[in-house]
């Protein structure tokens, strides 16, 4: 819209008005020259894309029609360079691998997420530790949903665990050249099961109580180790140097017992199972990337042994 | 090998229903529509069932039935596939070899982004639903306060070591509690580097890998039977009741057992070293010549049960597939496959039928361990 013009009629004016009609029309053009300006930078800002600031933190655009793109999407990220830009077609499909092995890392995320969460309410305290319980379920706003998303997703851990460790014997992925993932899955089995078993105790009550004291009753009976195991006592094993005791920080379960499955179950083991998944991780993609579906190979193509 | 062809019209008889999945099938539904009839305490079954805690065991039976059988579907896919181009070698040159469709001029590869990306979020937010609703319905249970004076009866582990607990009825707690886990993770740490067979790598298949599947199979169901066992058969006491049958808080069960010695009167201390090592070596034995004949078997087919003559025939004739794998396999890797086949396979399902059958506590007696 342009604004009325004063069209003055055809009359002689004075010096001073003249300058101010002349200072008026040039502050008129540079607003609206920076209206302009305004307008096109406007226009930029649309495209999120070009701005410096999405510039800055994706460094690519998402311009579906260049394949370079996609492939900088993945390979300029940090979480997604996990992956290779480009992966055999089929493997995208949920039957070969299952989603396992993703869901399994899934939950260690969502684990770690509630944990802390629940490290905020938790004394690793004789006493205090089943109060903190009750004042989470009874208290703390969604401290019960915490609880509970905490504690399902540690058992549904443990079966996709297993679940993905029985897909990667349905595919014989375990074979060459990934024999040493699958060791380093292993690892992270046991792993996976004793974050579980170590945070059993923590909320302080009769089942977790008599959990540890069954479990680590059997380590009493550790060969040469344990105060009770063959050749121990021999070894001069008693209840108060084995390795029961190196566990439990004493004789019995009790507050270092506590102490010790706390720390082991939010630092000690969290931290050696997050090295052993990037190691896992890492492999995957030095191997070669997951190993199919791959193309069915025939008896008659087996190779004769290499002497 | 001329009687070969006596049986080879046994391989016509196809097409009967009857096939040994679904004779399994049947049996298990059979079995459990009997034994309902004989549950006394449905009240206490479904509490044991439905226990927060045992809700992951209870699903993880139709899980893992739905993934065997998700996964077989697919090995018999690929099955089919490799007999087809085994038939037809020029076939097997240009065929793309999946099951998966294909179409020359489709890309082999995919973008991961957003392919791969997608399907990968798409679980994460099942995935979080499951656990959403699993969490609002299902509250994490909270017992008492710890009391070191008042003993759980039933007192039982978190139910995936419910297996190791369930071992130690079988074997001295150093046995079951230390030497039987670590066993288990050597062995399966070094599953890969005993199996020789480079067929059926990065695909589903049983034909190609029936040997080295079933011995994992073989582990992990009975991993999961101890499990199921100790969470629905062990009661007060660590007592057998079977499910349904009402716990009994105040049932004690003599113990009957015998160690083997005792059944053929040896007392002296000698005597029972020599002849538990006998039994022992004998074991070993007698075990590695069962695997090492189970290693060379064609497939065994439900039929075979009914036909002795074809039972006879397929245990003696050797598979000629499974000859060329045993011949590539290592001296070094047979002895330790045998020996962890023999240890944990199955030296547990004996000492379990030996204890519960037959009452039999040790079939070694030293003075420094029992076995
Ligand atoms: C904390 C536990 C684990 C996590 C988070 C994890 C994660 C993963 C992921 C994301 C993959 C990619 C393919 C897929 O999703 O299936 C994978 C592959 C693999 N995993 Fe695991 N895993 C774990 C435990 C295990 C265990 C227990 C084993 C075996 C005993 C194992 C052996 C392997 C092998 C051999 C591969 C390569 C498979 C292939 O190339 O097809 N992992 N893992």
């Amino acid at each position: 819209m342009e604004p009325e013009r004063p069209d003055g009629p055809d009359v002689k004016t004075e010096e001073g008005q003249s300058k101010a009609t002349a200072l008026i029309e040039k502050a008129r053009e540079q607003g609206l020259a920076l209206r302009d300006r305004a307008k096109k930078e406007f226009e930029g800002y649309k495209d999120p894309q070009q701005t410096q600031l999405w510039k800055s933190i994706f460094r690519v655009s998402h311009d579906r029609s260049d394949p370079r793109n996609r492939s900088l999407a993945v390979l300029s990220n940090v979480f997604l360079h996990l992956h290779p830009a480009k992966i055999n077609r089929d493997a995208t499909r949920y039957s070969f691998t299952w989603g396992m092995g993703g869901i399994t890392f899934y939950l260690f995320i969502v684990l770690t997420f509630t944990g802390v969460l629940l490290m905020y309410y938790y004394h690793p305290v004789k006493g205090a530790a089943f109060r903190d319980i009750l004042y989470l379920e009874h208290d703390v706003p969604f401290g019960k949903l915490l609880r509970n998303m905490h504690r399902w997703a540690a058992h549904l851990m443990i079966i996709t665990t297993w679940l993905h460790m029985f897909r990667v014997v349905l595919t014989g992925s375990y074979k060459r050249p990934r024999e040493f993932n699958w060791c380093v899955g292993v690892v992270l089995l046991v792993l996976t099961m004793l974050l579980s078993f170590t945070g059993y105790l923590l909320p302080d009550d009769q089942l977790g109580f008599w959990a540890v004291t069954v479990g680590t009753n059997m380590a009493r009976a550790t060969p040469i180790f344990g105060h009770e195991g063959p050749f121990g006592p021999q070894l001069g094993m008693t209840p108060y140097n084995d390795v029961r005791f190196g566990l439990l920080g004493g004789s019995i379960v009790d507050a270092n017992a506590l102490l010790r499955s706390y720390i082991w179950h939010c630092i000690g083991i969290p931290l050696v199972a997050s090295i052993f998944m990037a190691v896992h991780f890492w492999r995957i993609r030095k191997d070669g990337g997951i190993s199919g579906p791959a193309p069915v190979m025939l008896e008659s193509e087996m190779k004769a042994l290499k002497k | 090998m001329q009687n070969v062809e006596e049986f080879e019209d046994f391989e016509e008889r196809k097409g009967s229903w009857l096939t040994g999945g679904r004779a399994a099938l049947i049996l298990v539904v059979l079995a459990l529509v009997i034994s309902a009839f004989f549950v006394e305490d449905w009240h206490q079954l479904i509490s044991i069932a439905t226990k927060p805690d045992n809700i992951p065991i209870v699903a993880l039976i139709p899980l893992v039935i739905f993934f065997t059988w998700l996964g077989m579907k697919q090995a018999r896919a690929n099955d089919e596939l490799a007999e087809h181009l085994q038939a037809d070698p020029q076939l097997a040159k240009t065929h793309h070899r999946k099951t998966q469709p294909w179409r020359p001029g489709w890309a082999r590869e995919l973008h991961v982004w957003p392919y791969l990306i997608r399907i990968e979020f798409l679980a994460a937010i099942i995935v979080t639903v499951i656990l959403y609703v699993w969490s609002i319905t299902l509250n994490a249970p909270l017992e008492e306060p710890a009391n070191p004076n008042l003993t759980m009866n039933p007192s039982k582990a978190p139910w995936y070591f419910l297996g190791l607990q369930e071992m130690l009825v079988y074997f001295d707690p150093w046995i079951a509690g230390v030497v039987m886990p670590s066993l288990l993770i050597v062995g399966l740490m070094v599953f890969p580097y005993v199996d020789s067979n480079p067929l059926g790598n990065g695909y589903y298949s049983w034909r190609q890998r029936r040997f080295a599947v079933s011995m994992f199979l073989w582990g992990f169901f009975m991993w999961i039977a101890l499990i199921i066992i100790g969470t629905f058969i062990r009661g007060p006491g660590w007592i057998w009741f079977w499910p349904g049958q009402r716990w009994d808080h105040n049932a004690v069960v003599y113990d009957r057992n015998r160690d083997l010695h005792e059944i053929f009167g040896i007392t002296s201390m000698p005597g029972k070293l020599v002849f538990g090592a006998l039994v022992v070596g004998g074991f070993y034995f007698v075990g590695g010549l069962f695997f090492h004949w189970l290693m060379k078997r064609s497939r065994f087919k439900f039929r075979y049960l009914f036909h002795p003559r074809e039972f006879l025939h397929w245990a003696k004739t050797s598979d000629e597939f499974e000859s060329k794998i045993l011949a590539r396999t290592s001296i070094l890797q047979y002895l330790t496959f045998q020996f962890f086949a023999i240890t944990v396979l199955l030296a547990f399902p004996i000492k379990l039928i030996l204890r519960l059958v037959f009452t039999i506590k040790y079939v070694w007696v030293t003075p420094w361990f029992n076995i």
